[in-house]
């Protein structure tokens, strides 16, 4: 279903250090977001290379969740959020005319900050939960992708032998790797993280970010976060956002894009530099 | 500055105490007039309580025994069509108030639901005389539950709404995120995860009119016998303990205590189970 890729998507190269063998699989052009005068995100390039973890950084309030809820359309149900610009994901503008978004969402999955399992289903509901309500019906296909869903997000060995007790009574952490399992299962071809781990304690932290580095043999990861060990840890690229005084209303708020290593040993603005060496933020 | 002195401490304790003593009061000034009701009507309508008055008509005057069987069935009937009205338009509406918000048609429902509320159901009674009586040419079970159903709604669109609220928006976006369509995380996902509260509020709205007399009085009309369809005029508990408590017989007195026991143990029962049902889940 998604075959169409055609090669007039791939982007003119731009200012940014594009690797050139790889096509990335989704592009932010020119991507502004305001809600009513306030522009969160402004003028937001950036190109995420298929079966990379990319980590987006920034203060609070530097508009790195709201460019995040851009790309898969989450805005639309904010009705004082305003979008302009594109946002192409496999060679189509997810923001063009007569593109659902239902369809966009199906491709790229989110996990948010706090677990959010559906309360009311068991684990293997909840699991299921994207393609049973899509009208799958077919008992053993739900079964094997339910179990390799919970395998790819570790935690099938935790949960078989419950799999029909109530989502609600796991762990935290466990709690929202079902989450990353039930947005798995839908087969997105993008994964969306929202600061996937700021409510988990360090251990469950861990085994999300050691599950990354698993996770994007299958899928592409964006990631939001507030911890800059976790963004050097797990992601092969950094976006710094910022939003201050030292933006001008010409500016872009995404203040510089590069490797990680790259990035952390060697930032190529000051701002950034300041921000990664705990001077500010 | 140093730690909370003695007479600070007593002085907080005796407030403490006199809160707690007047909320205890205020209380027991609630439930005594309840208790009484519940005394009187047990006191003067469990004698005239036996088998008989479940399963058998009303003997003629003068006459001992007898029952209001046929009242019991018809208030059942006429609550059940009242339910089936009120809580396929009420909690319809209740989702539409609370899920759509954006729909231009919502202020205004909002606006009637709780206009309705005010409404006397009296008349309420007239309208559905106007709309259904006359139209049809006779008294009906089916007017009496058509005018209970209506006011039956504004109560069910307010529990809905309220209950809806309350689900996390979170919730929401997850159902989103998997690429279902609003219509489907609104049935399958946020209605079942408030369907506790939205029964509690039906609940209460069966309640509230499985007493009323007032509607009934020119919709129903009451019978002293069986009813012979949901097309015919047909007894209901309130009329039977208004026209019995009207009467000059003593006997007769004791049958309206007798069904108004009985329908205060019939709304008991069903809210009772209906609670248990729930709770399990």
């Amino acid at each position: 279903m998604l075959d169409d890729v055609s090669v007039n998507g791939t982007p003119q190269a731009t200012g940014a250090e594009d690797r050139a063998a790889a096509q990335p699989i989704l592009e932010a052009r020119k991507l502004n977001v305001s809600y009513g005068s306030n522009r969160a995100v402004r003028d937001v390039s950036l190109a995420v290379q298929p079966n990379t973890v990319t980590a987006l950084i920034g203060p609070s309030g530097c508009g790195k969740t709201t460019f995040l809820r851009a790309l898969n359309r989450m805005h639309d149900l904010t009705p004082a959020a305003r979008v302009e610009g594109e946002v192409v994901f496999d060679g189509q503008d997810i923001y063009a005319r007569g593109v659902d978004p239902v369809e966009v969402r199906r491709r790229i999955g989110m996990v948010f900050q706090k677990p959010n399992p559906f309360p009311t289903m068991s684990i293997y509901d909840n699991v299921a939960a994207g393609l049973k309500l899509a009208g799958i019906r077919k008992r053993a296909q739900l079964d094997e992708i339910v179990e390799r869903s919970l395998s790819q997000a570790a935690l099938w060995d935790e949960v078989k032998d419950r799999l029909r007790s109530p989502a609600t009574g796991l762990s935290g952490g466990q709690q929202q790797r079902l989450c990353i399992a039930r947005s798995l299962a839908v087969g997105p071809r993008l994964l969306l993280m929202d600061e996937p781990t700021s409510a988990l304690d360090p251990q469950a932290t861990q085994r999300i970010e050691e599950l990354l580095g698993e996770l994007k043999q299958h899928v592409t990861i964006v990631i939001v976060t507030h911890n800059l060990q976790q963004a050097g840890r797990v992601s092969d690229k950094t976006a710094f956002f910022l939003l201050d005084e030292t933006v001008g209303p010409e500016d872009s708020n995404l203040i510089e894009y590069a490797e990680t290593d790259q990035m952390f040993m060697n930032p190529g603005d000051a701002r950034t530099e300041a921000y990664i060496t705990g001077r500010f933020g | 500055m140093t730690g909370v002195s003695a007479r600070n401490r007593g002085r907080r304790r005796v407030a403490d105490a006199a809160v707690a003593l007047l909320i205890a009061l205020g209380t027991l000034v609630v439930l005594v007039p309840l208790f009484l009701v519940l005394w009187y009507l047990i006191s003067s309508g469990i004698s005239s309580i036996d088998w008989a008055f479940f399963t058998q008509l009303p003997a003629p005057v003068g006459r001992e025994g007898g029952g209001v069987a046929h009242a019991i069935v018809g208030s059942l009937q006429l609550v059940g069509i009242a339910s089936v009205i009120g809580i396929i338009l009420g909690v319809g509406s209740g989702i539409l108030v609370a899920e759509y918000p954006r729909n231009p048609i919502v202020a205004p429902v909002r606006l009637m639901s709780d206009v309705l509320v005010g409404v006397p159901a009296i008349v309420t009674g007239l309208v559905v005389y106007g709309a259904v009586v006359v139209a049809m040419g006779r008294f009906s079970a089916l007017a009496g539950g058509i005018a209970l159903g209506l006011i039956m709604i504004p109560y069910v669109v307010r529990a809905t709404d309220e209950v809806l609220q309350l689900v996390p928006q979170s919730v929401r976006e997850a159902g989103l995120a998997l690429g279902l369509a609003r219509w489907r995380v609104t049935l399958f996902i946020v209605l079942p995860a408030a369907v506790n509260g939205i029964a509690t509020g039906v609940l209460l709205a069966v309640a509230r009119v499985a007493g009323e007399a007032a509607p009934l009085l020119f919709t129903a009309f009451g019978n002293q016998f069986w009813s012979r369809g949901i097309d015919q005029p047909t007894a209901a508990l309130p009329l039977v303990i208004y026209s019995y408590s009207i009467a000059p017989y003593p006997e007769w007195h004791r049958l309206a205590s007798a069904s108004s026991l009985v329908l205060v143990a019939l709304i008991l029962v069903t809210t009772l189970l209906t609670r248990l049902v729930f709770r399990k889940r």
